[in-house]
């Protein structure tokens, strides 16, 4: 990332940020680990969420680098889920909810009210916890539905379709079926045929939410590998529950916490730091499975 | 609680929400389209109500989707399109309801005393001014009827429609027909089933209870068909997690299947009562349409809403006209009054 985000982590510290959680600022300070980081990163300023009342996350400020792959853990009911649907704006689809702090996507906040949330939602995809093809169309259709539902053009329809589902780990399988439908593969196939179908729009920033907890560990591999390959060229958000997950797929690894109130980001750090010398005793317990 | 403390300054906002100002630019526009309209009525041939609302739509779905064309491009543009033609159209189905309840009010109120509700019409004609005379016999009437009615329909529809959600034997598809079939069914017919089947060769004489019998043929498939809908809608996982409990089939469903269903079996039953609370034809050839307290639903003419509003129209005189219009109001008041007692009930949180 650029200095210049630098320089606005620092200044948003003094003015929101507790210091208590200062060690959120010294983790962006490190620079992606891939040589050649493409996409853009995406960056989260003392972001709170609400629901209706209940204050369900507290001032949670986390940059996510180009090309990186940043996994979110913590217990249930920490947050985690909350703070990636705030950002690409899901959060605001259940009524009561509120939210507070920025989301920073190619040096504009996605919250502004002169950005187009339509299009935030193009550059910013998500996979969701339960594989979920449309029922109505097949896995062809299925995969390029994103280009339609936006109205966005393309050359060659078949080399993108071809190019989401090898991405995506699928083309193998499904080549010779690609109108059958969705519905007729299995849920770890169904899982990668929504990661292709999120990749045919060609978005900078994948967010996934808890993608593999529904899968068998086969299909969990596949999807990993998947990941691996598509932080390449893209940046990539991961909650999950599985701390071998977060171990083997993220560059970057942030605990949340909720100690009763608002959930918390209690640390951030490159993921072997976060496993072999966590800094926070509550992240020790956590990763070292004393706790949660 | 002390992170709360920390973050008390923080407050809690929705940014996706149109801003004070998108708010006064849609008044703004609104208000500006209705000057647009009343000006073009004015200079051009177009006239009268339909012409000036037909200009309002064109000049304001416009504007809306210029304003936005101009903020986002043409797809928030279409959006924006779509969305005002959805309002127009929602628009346009609250006019009738609207202007129903509007004259209703307006025609029925002056007929409101205290004594329209203990007293009936058995001293005074409808031709009577309105300060004498009641209609307490019809919301009785109309009252023990519907309660009747539904008496005997919703166990009967909501056990048709676990037949056919939950048993699915083989006579499903039939009575799934039958069911269909039978919710077309117009109450003359109902009625005059019911008159020649038990009213003239067996009890000879008007009543109530006949009445509610022909009621509840028009309401049992209203019933059974929202129901099995409703029924339809609850996921098959609970029906499977209650039987893997080892679970009857019997205990799943009344435990599982029926609670989850609750809010949509009761909309079922509001449906039903709705299709039947303005029905006159069967009370006028059953229940006999009294104009004096009846409280036996077995013997004798007992009196409706439908039909007060019915007789007293019939008879044509100023007076008897406004009754009717009074009887309307009061007919209006009291299935608020049901359907809302009803969701009350059924919304309670049990145990609490």
């Amino acid at each position: 990332m650029s200095t210049e985000n630098n320089g606005d982590q620092a200044k948003m510290e003094t003015t929101t940020t507790p210091s208590s959680l200062s060690s959120v600022a010294s983790a962006s300070k490190r620079k992606a680990i891939n040589s050649q980081p493409m996409g853009t990163g995406l960056e989260a300023r003392g972001v709170h969420a609400w629901f209706g009342k209940h204050h369900a996350l507290a001032d949670v400020s986390l940059d996510f680098a180009a090309g990186t792959i940043t996994a979110l853990i913590g217990p249930s009911g920490c947050g985690k889920s909350t703070f990636i649907r705030t950002l690409n704006r899901m959060h605001e689809f259940i009524p009561t909810a509120a939210m507070a702090g920025q989301v920073i996507l190619d040096g504009k906040d996605i919250y502004d009210p002169s950005i187009d949330v339509t299009k935030i939602r193009l550059q910013i995809g998500m996979v969701f916890q339960k594989p979920n093809p449309f029922p109505s169309m097949t896995i062809g259709e299925n995969v390029l539905s994103g280009l339609k539902l936006a109205q966005l053009k393309t050359e060659n329809k078949d080399d993108l379709l071809e190019e989401c589902l090898v991405k995506a780990g699928l083309w193998n399988e499904v080549k010779d079926r690609l109108n059958a439908h969705g519905g007729s593969l299995s849920g770890g196939q169904q899982q990668r045929l929504c990661i292709a179908r999120s990749l045919a729009v060609r978005p900078q920033v994948l967010l996934m939410d808890e993608p593999c907890s529904a899968l068998d560990p086969g299909s969990t591999l596949r999807i990993e590998e998947t990941i691996e390959e598509l932080s390449s060229n893209m940046t990539i958000v991961i909650v999950t529950h599985n701390m071998q997950q977060a171990a083997r797929v993220s560059d970057y690894t942030a605990f949340f916490l909720s100690d009763g109130g608002p959930g918390q980001m209690i640390e951030v750090a490159p993921t072997n730091e976060i496993f072999a010398r966590p800094r926070d005793k509550r992240t020790e317990n956590y990763v070292t499975g004393r706790f949660g | 609680m002390t992170t709360n403390k920390i973050y008390e300054s923080i407050l809690p906002t929705r940014p996706w929400q149109a801003s004070m100002k998108d708010r006064l630019t849609t008044g703004f526009v609104l208000v500006f389209a209705l000057f647009i309209a009343t000006l073009l009525v004015k200079i051009t041939g177009l006239s009268g109500k339909l012409g000036f609302f037909v200009v309002f739509v064109i000049v304001f779905v416009t504007l809306t989707s210029g304003r936005e064309y101009r903020r986002f491009g043409s797809a928030s543009a279409k959006d924006a399109l779509v969305n005002a033609l959805v309002a127009v159209g929602t628009f346009l189905t609250l006019i009738p309801i609207g202007s129903i309840i509007f004259e209703v009010i307006s025609k029925g109120y002056k007929g409101i005393y205290l004594g329209l509700f203990t007293s009936d019409m058995s001293l005074n004609s409808p031709n009577d001014p309105a300060n004498v005379g009641g209609l307490g016999h019809a919301i009785i009437g109309t009252l023990i009827l519907v309660a009747i009615a539904l008496v005997i329909s919703v166990p009967i529809g909501i056990l048709t429609a676990l037949y056919l959600t939950e048993i699915k034997g083989k006579f499903s598809q039939p009575i799934r027909f039958l069911v269909q079939a039978m919710s077309g069914v117009p109450s003359i017919v109902a009625g005059l089933f019911i008159l020649s089947a038990i009213l003239y060769p067996i009890t000879k004489q008007n009543s109530a209870f006949l009445g509610s019998l022909s009621l509840a043929i028009l309401m049992i498939p209203t019933v059974a068909r929202t129901s099995e809908e409703v029924l339809n809608l609850i996921p098959n996982d609970l029906r499977e997690a209650g039987v893997a409990l080892g679970g009857t089939q019997w205990r799943t469903v009344a435990m599982i299947v029926v609670p989850a269903a609750k809010s949509g079996l009761l909309t079922a039953v509001i449906l039903g009562v709705a299709r039947i609370a303005g029905e006159t034809a069967p009370i006028l050839l059953l229940a006999g349409g009294g104009d004096r307290f009846n409280l036996d639903p077995f013997s004798g003419p007992m009196g409706s809403l439908p039909y007060f509003i019915w007789n007293s129209f019939k008879s044509g005189t100023p007076e008897s006209i406004a009754r009717a219009w009074t009887g309307l109001l009061v007919l209006l008041v009291v299935l608020l009054f049901l359907f809302s007692a009803a969701r009350f009930l059924g919304n309670r949180k049990v145990g609490k």
